[in-house]
């Protein structure tokens, strides 16, 4: 086993970690949006709003990302009659396909959090005259947010290790860089060894983070 | 102030409200007693639409309670204090209070704050306002809930059994601002099992069973005089 190859390659594959956390972080934001979008529509009074809301949650939950990912990778281009795919397209297919898909998960993670807050503090909220929206935001979502760190947390530490899938429409991340790596040195194990360690180093990264901020917005709240 | 005409709701199957008609008049302190399950507090939360009536007429302070935006008009007229103070626990005590001036009436920071904090020495808690609702013991926490249904103004103050979920020691320190309220002239109407309360502060007496007022009347009256006989028994039980 040649270690050597290990060392040699550790700047390529920070830069292939590098483009990893990047896309993680893309879909994140996606995903929070969508979330919090459809966490709402998902319990909204009007049947169908919610409907919508259901169906894109199971349609997103209930079938695979690698097949989300070439949908979206080739389902553009196709509905939008491109001749050519335009310059760097994996990457904003990628981080889209992924950020939908972790919407559906995020909408489930917000939901449980605002139906988590007792109702007695919306009935407070609006007797006083707020509107829903304004006791959404001012009362109801600030709590449920705190509450919802620890699973949301897990959500990002499993994007990131499934941004890995992204290698399938050639984006250079990390999986892919080191599987490229691999094909020149024909050094398997030490190379996949590597590229495990980088994972869990940013995942380690992620769960360290989310402790940190549960620990500093929930010292306020201990209910 | 207040005029309930014919007044149902049913949860599902169960009929909680069978036909209540009611007025209050301006500064008038109408106590509801009755045992529970009577429909006391559902009765309360139908008076700013925390509940939907399911049939018959509520105008409160001339405006009839029906469209969304008419619900929301009259919840800035008409304060609420509930049995488990609900106070939002991310907010400290003087936060709780200058929200809803600040978003739903729009005055600005430093007036609401004042107000704010005119509110809470009211009711004995100025040197409390930095602090969160976790470290203010329940009868804290009510009086900080008063304060924070007293920011908005309203015409109106609804009770519903404040002192219900509080240590028997901190129950006279919410009654004492409740007692300051009334002598004030505000309208309230107080859903209670603090007979004491109702007999020293308020101007008549509901008494609830089974979904309909049963009986009312001036509390001495009332409690001296009881005619019909569930009063009678209610009565007997808890005096």
């Amino acid at each position: 086993m040649n270690w050597h190859v290990v060392v040699d390659n550790m700047p390529i594959l920070a830069k292939g970690a590098l483009l990893t956390l990047e896309l993680t972080a893309g879909a994140v934001a996606i995903g929070v949006v969508i979330g919090l979008f459809m966490a709402l529509a998902r319990l909204s009074k009007h049947k169908v709003v919610r409907a919508g809301a259901i169906a894109y949650i199971d349609f997103f939950r209930g079938t695979p990302l690698l097949v989300q990912i070439f949908l979206v990778y080739f389902g553009i281009p196709m509905l939008l009659k491109w001749q050519t795919m335009p310059d760097n397209y994996q990457y904003t297919a990628g981080i889209l396909a992924m950020g939908l898909n972790s919407g559906a998960y995020i909408a489930e993670i917000f939901r449980a959090g605002i139906q988590s807050i007792d109702r007695g503090q919306s009935e407070a909220a609006r007797s006083l005259g707020m509107t829903q929206a304004q006791a959404l935001r001012y009362v109801i979502l600030p709590q449920a947010f705190k509450r919802t760190i620890p699973p949301l947390g897990n959500e990002f530490i499993a994007l990131l290790k499934d941004s890995s899938l992204l290698s399938i429409i050639a984006i250079q991340e990390l999986f892919y860089t080191g599987k490229i790596i691999v094909g020149r040195t024909y050094q398997p194990l030490p190379m996949y060894m590597a590229v495990a360690l980088y994972y869990l180093v940013m995942t380690q990264l992620i769960a360290q983070w989310v402790a940190y901020m549960e620990r500093r917005l929930g010292k306020n709240d201990l209910r | 102030m207040i005029f309930v005409k014919n007044l149902h709701k049913s949860f599902g199957k169960l009929e909680v409200l069978k036909g209540i008609d009611c007025h209050v008049r301006e500064k008038e302190v109408v106590v509801v007693i009755g045992p529970s399950g009577s429909g006391k507090s559902t009765f309360l939360r139908c008076l700013n639409k925390l509940e939907e009536p399911t049939s018959g007429e509520i105008i409160v302070d001339g405006i009839p309670l029906n469209s969304e935006v008419n619900v929301n008009a009259i919840r800035r007229e008409v304060g609420m204090v509930f049995q488990r103070f609900n106070l939002f626990p991310h907010m400290t005590a003087i936060q709780n209070i200058v929200l809803a001036p600040e978003v739903v009436r729009k005055t600005n920071k430093e007036e609401a704050r004042k107000i704010g904090l005119e509110l809470l020495a009211k009711v004995g808690l100025y040197d409390k306002a930095d602090e969160y609702p976790d470290r203010l013991s329940g009868g804290q926490q009510q009086r900080v809930a008063i304060a924070r249904a007293l920011a908005m103004k309203p015409k109106i103050m609804l009770f519903d059994e404040t002192t219900s979920a509080l240590d028997p020691e901190m129950v006279g320190e919410v009654l004492a601002v409740m007692k300051d309220l009334a002598r004030e002239g505000m309208t309230m109407v107080v859903v209670t099992h603090e007979m004491g309360f109702a007999r020293e502060v308020g101007d008549r007496v509901i008494f609830m069973d089974e979904g309909i007022i049963m009986e009312e009347g001036e509390p001495n009256e009332v409690f001296a005089n009881p005619k019909n006989p569930r009063t009678q028994a209610f009565l007997s039980k808890i005096l």
